[in-house]
């Protein structure tokens, strides 16, 4: 790919050093020479996959096949099966066979399999970490300190409810569905799938799980530790392919539940085609969070936070804090401070350990993050991004923000699903609840005050599933997470995450 | 028999019928449509008329439900649970009224009647104890891993959309006070479609909750053809859930799939119809399902330091 478009972005600077920031802005204490992780530490990467279909990988029925790219380098890491009826229905009958027994094993004998699962993910995290960040594109600090112990801890998590289920809460004897069907998306593709299997099989349910088509790498990886587990045949099953594999998944008649998650459009359809059908559905889609910044909160903690909420991940990420509304008598200061802090972003290859944010996870992406952001400015709000030396090769996008935001922009509506941050203000707290609450989404909310009072009046208003106060985009196991209006149902996570499974 | 005058006297009082109208906005307006249809028992007879509810019915009760969801959502929850215990009150003072009605619509026995009534009362009962503990048993203390209070709390989804039961015994009060009851008492407001053959009772509820203390459009009661009624529920930008108790799981607009279909759209919550909604006993106990079908779960986090 040649140079990217937006010329603005990419003038050249010396790396490291914010140019655009002048103002005594020591600069080079912020250079760091590279510290590259090794990509031979992601293990042999196979020239191509097929589906993992009852404990074995198996060739597709079909002929067609994708190919992933490392999109840091646009470099093509594998190619692998797209997923035909045939294959899912193959998947789905594995899955459906090896119900009666999974769910009929004891539950202590269930944990253990998900206890194996977490410590074997744990001791290939490092190999698991460096294969995420070049599938995806994410730095490796995060795979390796957020993604991957978050991954293990789930299992770990969910390990424990499968012979407890009678103190869940939900009945003395709650059953499990059967075969659930799981499509999962790219911004977190281990994570997600984490999400997914452990409460699923925790339950006593059988899984045939989608990776998105983007990054279908360390969900193939997990086939090998689901091997290494021993896990009987067929209880977990993984069929590769793009939305139309999803499709077939979600619409075969032997599925008990669905479970999706990406965005609210697909959603929608998915919901559509089931309606009349007996199967359960949780949904996680879109989402517009507001990060909203009080005049009394702790700037320096909220800049944090602010940087955090939009650039972690790239902004691929649902529960992004997008739409920043800020007191207007600390606007001018939030925004200083917030510039200055995008300066010190190091954007760049995923593998080296100081990148804050790597690499867009594909043209598609990119493409859609750029003609957003180019509407934004079409639409009068202002653009801002910080100097910042772009790879030539490979999908990047500078940290963005907008100022001078109103709230029929279309960056102010939509998700951007990228580095791009809008800024709005508000004068008083019904204000901030108001504007923050005028979205079809409701997935998550920040609160950024000194005022305990204040918070908890704010939190019983804002209409999301997650309330971040003085903090933003923290994840747990044991945290339900999920959201209000159109950003889906059900919860994941947690002793409210057993629900989605089962039948009650 | 001696004096024929005063047996005529007796002939000659002629009970006042009741002018059944809707309930929106805790007011009781006629149909906007300006029109009615004959409510017959089971054998046929004529017994009232009833309003007969349009589109632009249901959407102005929408609205009003809507307008209602700060107040009641706010309110709380022991305060919740007064009004709903006052509902079961009030219909105590009513129970032959009621009794009479669920007779000739149900086609029933008044004994058989009367005891549905006392169900039906003894749930407001059920639910008004519910109100201050939904929090206790649907929240969590979640024990993260890290320095941070997180909290989750059960919420009311918003506007919930109730296709009251349309058939089977004790569908036209017990079944319908069934399927409010719950909705409200987690803090939700309802636009109730009532049962189309037999309203009266649910017409009936309406004055027994506007004596309540209940918010007016808290609870909105709308009679009529169901087939037009629920497909405008369900695909309402304004509705935030939908239960389809009575939905019948047929082909045609007001069957459950494509009630739950149109819901899609702005991704409504849909609590779906049992396989056999007709078959519904409504006498058994009711357990929590309905009470947590139309929550949403906030989860709040703080960082803990000093």
């Amino acid at each position: 790919m040649a140079t990217p478009k937006n010329s603005k972005q990419t003038a050249p600077a010396e790396p490291g050093v914010p140019a655009s920031v002048g103002n005594g802005f020591p600069g080079k204490l912020f250079s760091y020479a590279p510290a590259p992780e090794s990509p031979a530490a992601a293990g042999e990467i196979a020239s191509s996959y097929g589906h993992f279909i009852g404990g074995e990988f198996t060739e597709s029925a079909g002929k067609e096949a994708l190919k992933t790219v490392n999109p840091a380098t646009e470099q093509v890491l594998a190619e692998f099966a797209q997923g035909t009826e045939e294959d899912v229905d193959r998947a789905v009958r594995a899955a459906r066979d090896a119900f009666p027994g999974w769910a009929a094993l004891p539950g202590s004998e269930r944990a253990k399999y998900l206890f194996r699962i977490a410590r074997i993910v744990q001791e290939r995290s490092r190999e698991l970490a460096v294969l995420e960040s070049i599938d995806n594109g994410k730095p490796i600090r995060e795979t390796r300190d957020v993604d991957l112990p978050l991954v293990a801890a789930h299992f770990f998590y969910y390990a424990g409810w499968a012979d407890k289920l009678e103190y869940a809460g939900f009945g003395p004897d709650p059953r499990p569905l059967g075969v659930a069907a799981q499509v999962i998306p790219w911004n977190f593709p281990l994570l997600m799938l984490a999400w997914k299997i452990a409460p699923a099989l925790a339950t006593g349910n059988t899984v045939v799980l989608k990776p998105a088509e983007t990054t279908p790498l360390t969900a193939l990886r997990f086939a090998e530790i689901v091997r290494q587990a021993g896990l009987p045949k067929g209880v977990v099953n993984i069929v590769t392919g793009d939305g139309r594999t999803g499709a077939a998944l979600t619409a075969h008649p032997d599925v008990a539940k669905v479970a999706f998650t990406g965005s609210t459009e697909v959603g929608r359809s998915i919901a559509r085609s089931l309606a009349g059908s007996r199967k359960k559905l949780s949904l996680e889609l879109g989402g517009k969070a507001a990060n909203i910044v009080f005049d009394d909160a702790p700037i320096d903690q909220a800049v944090e936070g602010i940087v955090n909420g939009i650039f972690f991940n790239q902004g691929h990420v649902c529960c992004a804090g997008s739409r920043l509304l800020v007191q207007e008598s600390v606007q001018d200061e939030v925004l200083d401070a917030l510039k200055r802090r995008m300066a010190t972003l190091r954007v760049g290859d995923p593998l080296d350990k100081n990148t804050d944010v790597g690499a867009i996870n594909s043209a598609a992406q990119l493409a859609r993050i750029r003609e957003l952001s180019d509407i934004g400015e079409a639409e009068g709000a202002e653009r801002w991004s910080p100097a910042c030396e772009l790879p030539s090769s490979g999908y990047w996008f500078a940290p963005t923000v907008f100022t001078g935001v109103s709230q029929a922009h279309r960056i102010a509506r939509e998700e951007v699903f990228g580095p791009v941050l809008s800024v709005l203000t508000f004068r008083t707290p019904a204000e901030a609840v108001e504007k923050a609450n005028n979205t079809p989404y409701g997935l998550s909310a920040g609160i950024w005050t000194e005022k305990g009072s204040r918070i908890l009046w704010m939190a019983s208003r804002l209409r999301a599933g997650v309330v971040w106060s003085n903090t933003f985009n923290k994840f747990d196991p044991t945290s339900p997470f999920g959201g209000y209006k159109e950003s889906g149902y059900g919860r994941e996570g947690g002793r409210h995450g057993l629900e989605a499974y089962l039948d009650v | 028999m001696s004096d024929p005058t005063a047996k005529s006297d007796a002939l000659t009082r002629l009970d006042v019928f009741k002018t059944y109208k809707l309930f929106v906005g805790g007011k009781f307006p006629r149909s906007e449509s300006g029109r009615v249809y004959e409510v017959t028992d089971t054998k046929g007879n004529w017994l009232a008329n009833a309003p007969l509810g349009t589109r632009k019915d249901t959407r102005d009760a929408v609205a009003a439900a809507r307008k209602a969801v700060p107040g009641w959502s706010g309110a709380t929850a022991y305060n919740r649970g007064q009004i709903l215990y006052r509902v079961a009150e009030m219909l105590q003072g009513r129970r032959e009224q009621f009794a009479a009605e669920v007779a000739a619509g149900e086609g029933i026995g008044g004994k058989k009647a009367a005891a549905l009534v006392d169900a039906a009362i003894d749930r407001w009962v059920w639910y008004a104890g519910w109100t201050d503990k939904i929090a206790q048993i649907a929240g969590a203390a979640n024990p993260v891993a890290g320095p941070y209070f997180n909290l989750s709390t059960p919420e009311p989804t918003g506007v919930v959309g109730v296709v009251a039961p349309q058939s089977g015994t004790g569908h036209s009060l017990l079944g319908l006070v069934s399927v409010i009851a719950p909705a409200i008492a987690a803090g939700n407001t309802v636009v109730v479609a009532t049962s189309e053959s037999a309203p009266l009772p649910a017409l009936s509820l309406g004055e027994a909750l506007a004596t309540s203390d209940l918010p007016g459009g808290v609870v909105n009661v709308i009679s009529g053809r169901t087939a037009d009624i629920a497909p405008t529920l369900a695909s309402h930008q304004d509705v935030n859930a939908l239960d389809l108790a009575g939905a019948v799981a047929t082909d045609g607009p007001g069957s459950a799939p494509a009630l739950e279909a149109a819901a899609a759209d702005t991704l409504k919550r849909v609590l779906r119809p049992a396989a056999d909604p007709a078959a519904e006993d409504w006498t058994a106990a009711p357990g929590t399902g309905r009470l947590l079908a139309f929550l949403e779960t906030k989860t709040v986090w703080h960082p803990m330091g000093v």
